[in-house]
């Protein structure tokens, strides 16, 4: 098999094993990078030099007997959020075209620490807002399965390049779907972490209150050697608990006899694509072979999750992204007064849906409207998280589609309500905190991956990846 | 519905310049997405909570120790503009 098909995992165990090299793993994927990323457009920035000279150093620290971790010597990418000390970091955004982050994202100094391999920076949707990397200033990622498709937003780059095969794994982010909508568009394995899990620092933000770091990968094991490494409490992200962290790599093998799965009866939604339901039930049909029990539960407050989340979201997005005023970083607007600076920078830096959040957001705050948007919006995802808490008192997980449809059309019309209105599958997870893994387990008639997620309690990410994994060994 | 006025106004508070046809475009948009929010007046909230967090930690603290960061000059240098005694220079506020 090609050395960049196989799995993190896989590489992994024959790099410390001496059968390969970490720089022969990352010529590999660089020539994979090379032969087709013109069409994709996946990478934002390339960083193949700094990534020959960390595999050589991969290299000697095998051959001295040191390696760091089993990420070692392992090329992996980055969503172009992840901040990168003197490389630069765009969010995918005229603001930030030409900012090079002075300092790395904690993520990132956790990988890097454990000897990762960088090739690059990935494309997302403009400060990841968006369902398919079209709202990105650098153009869409086409779908590696198929390029008259998009890869899905916001981290459709991480997606494109697990499914690619440009790199091992990728860290994307999720604050309503973000890691598991492209995944199930473009046939990877994604991990949305519990809120809190993976030290946001140096991540930019999005949506405080939601956002989450996670990654994308072949297989949940692989996103499981992954998570090992990146999460945990961290001084510099006061939202991270003092959780321990779990040898997430240790219970995959856990077997599922006994396990009590829901399937939230509320998430086949109008209009949801027959083949992405029969992908839900053909697992359901798998989960039964392999021991586990299938029940229906109810989550009654699932289709109010959408404008609670379009409300929380702008207005978190509307203060957070204020920082962006053209004097201390980015894009700078000519302006005869500092007024002037501010508002031209941000009517040339941003792009439309990054506008369209602000201006909702700064509405929803603003005197008069708060007690009837954002107070009432902040009830309502009490009670979308309730309905969690009560699922699971009674089930171990959840298993639910992803998204309504297989991956749509590059340029398919623009309609940002219609865009919001997709995201009912994914938002609660993001509004409660809870965590889920995107796993691909079927194709539809076209050829297109379909997912399902599996849905657990804040920081059972263990169980979640557990479960991903026994489906995933069922269909291979 | 939005007027285009309001529009305006809160580009204004938003601190986005924006042009009439964007202001055109965008307010029908914004408008169509307001209405949808309406959807939240079917749920009874009453003596409901409200949610702003989920990790339910409180006033973390950390040891009160001075850590040296040797970015100082980096962080400045990320200004578009003139640096000048360590300070960013920018055009007159008054």
């Amino acid at each position: 098999m090609s050395l960049v098909k196989k799995t993190l995992k896989e590489l992994s165990t024959a790099f410390q094993n001496g059968e390969i090299t970490s720089r022969e793993i990352t010529e590999a994927f660089i020539k994979e990078i090379e032969a087709r990323d013109a069409e994709l457009n996946v990478f934002v920035t390339t960083t193949f030099d700094l990534a020959r000279e960390s595999a050589d150093a991969s290299d000697s620290r095998f051959k001295n007997n040191s390696l760091l971790s089993p990420l070692d010597g392992m090329p992996v990418t980055l969503k172009d959020v992840v901040c990168t000390a003197g490389i630069r970091t765009t969010a995918s955004s005229n603001m930030l075209k030409d900012f090079v982050p002075p300092y790395n994202a904690t993520v990132w100094q956790k990988l890097k620490d454990a000897g990762a391999v960088l090739l690059g920076k990935v494309n997302t949707d403009e400060f990841t807002m968006g369902v398919s990397t079209e709202t990105s200033a650098f153009g869409v990622t086409k779908n590696p399965i198929d390029p008259t498709k998009v890869s899905g937003g916001s981290s459709g780059g991480s997606a494109a390049a697990v499914a690619a095969n440009f790199c091992a794994a990728s860290i994307g982010t999720d604050t309503g779907g973000s890691i598991r909508q492209p995944a199930h568009f473009c046939g990877c394995t994604g991990i949305k972490v519990s809120y809190g899990r993976v030290s946001r620092w140096g991540t930019m933000p999005m949506a405080s209150s939601l956002d989450s770091v996670g990654c994308l990968a072949k297989t949940a094991e692989d996103c499981a050697m992954m998570l090992e490494v990146i999460a945990g409490k961290d001084p510099k992200d006061s939202t991270t608990p003092e959780v321990a962290v779990p040898k997430y790599t240790e219970s995959l093998d856990q077997p599922l006899k006994g396990l009590k799965i829901g399937i939230p009866q509320e998430y086949f939604i109008e209009g949801i694509d027959d083949e992405i339901v029969s992908v839900v039930d053909s697992t359901k049909a798998i989960l039964e072979n392999l021991g586990a029990k299938v029940v229906e539960v109810s989550l009654p407050h699932t289709k109010y999750g959408i404008a609670a989340y379009y409300i929380i979201a702008p207005s978190e997005i509307s203060a957070n992204l204020s920082r962006f005023d053209g004097i201390r970083y980015g894009s700078a607007a000519e302006g005869s007064n500092l007024e002037e600076i501010y508002t031209k920078t941000r009517e040339q830096g941003f792009g439309d849906e990054v506008k369209r959040r602000i201006l909702i957001g700064t509405y929803a705050l603003s005197a008069g409207y708060y007690d009837a948007y954002y107070r009432k919006a902040q009830k309502v995802r009490t009670l979308v998280k309730q309905d969690f808490d009560n699922a699971f008192e009674e089930v171990d997980a959840l298993l639910a589609p992803i998204f309504p449809s297989t991956a749509f059309e590059v340029g398919r019309a623009p309609d940002p309500l219609r865009d919001y209105i997709e995201d009912v599958l994914t938002i609660p997870a993001n509004l409660a905190g809870i965590c889920g893994v995107a796993v691909p387990v079927g194709k539809s008639k076209t050829g297109l991956p379909i997912g399902v997620q599996f849905l657990c309690e804040a920081f059972a990410e263990d169980r979640a990846l557990n479960i991903a994994h026994q489906i995933e060994q069922s269909l291979s | 519905m939005l007027s285009q006025d309001e529009v305006r106004h809160i580009a204004k508070l938003s601190k986005i310049n924006l042009s009439d046809s964007e202001v055109e475009r965008l307010s029908p948009q914004l408008s169509s997405i307001l209405d949808y929010f309406e959807v939240l007046q079917e749920v009874n909230t009453d003596g409901v909570k409200e949610t702003s967090q989920v990790t339910g930690l409180e006033s973390v603290t950390r040891p009160d120790v001075i850590i040296a960061s040797d970015i100082e000059e980096a962080l400045i240098k990320c200004t578009p503009h003139q640096v000048e005694d360590n300070s960013v220079k920018i055009p007159k506020i008054m």
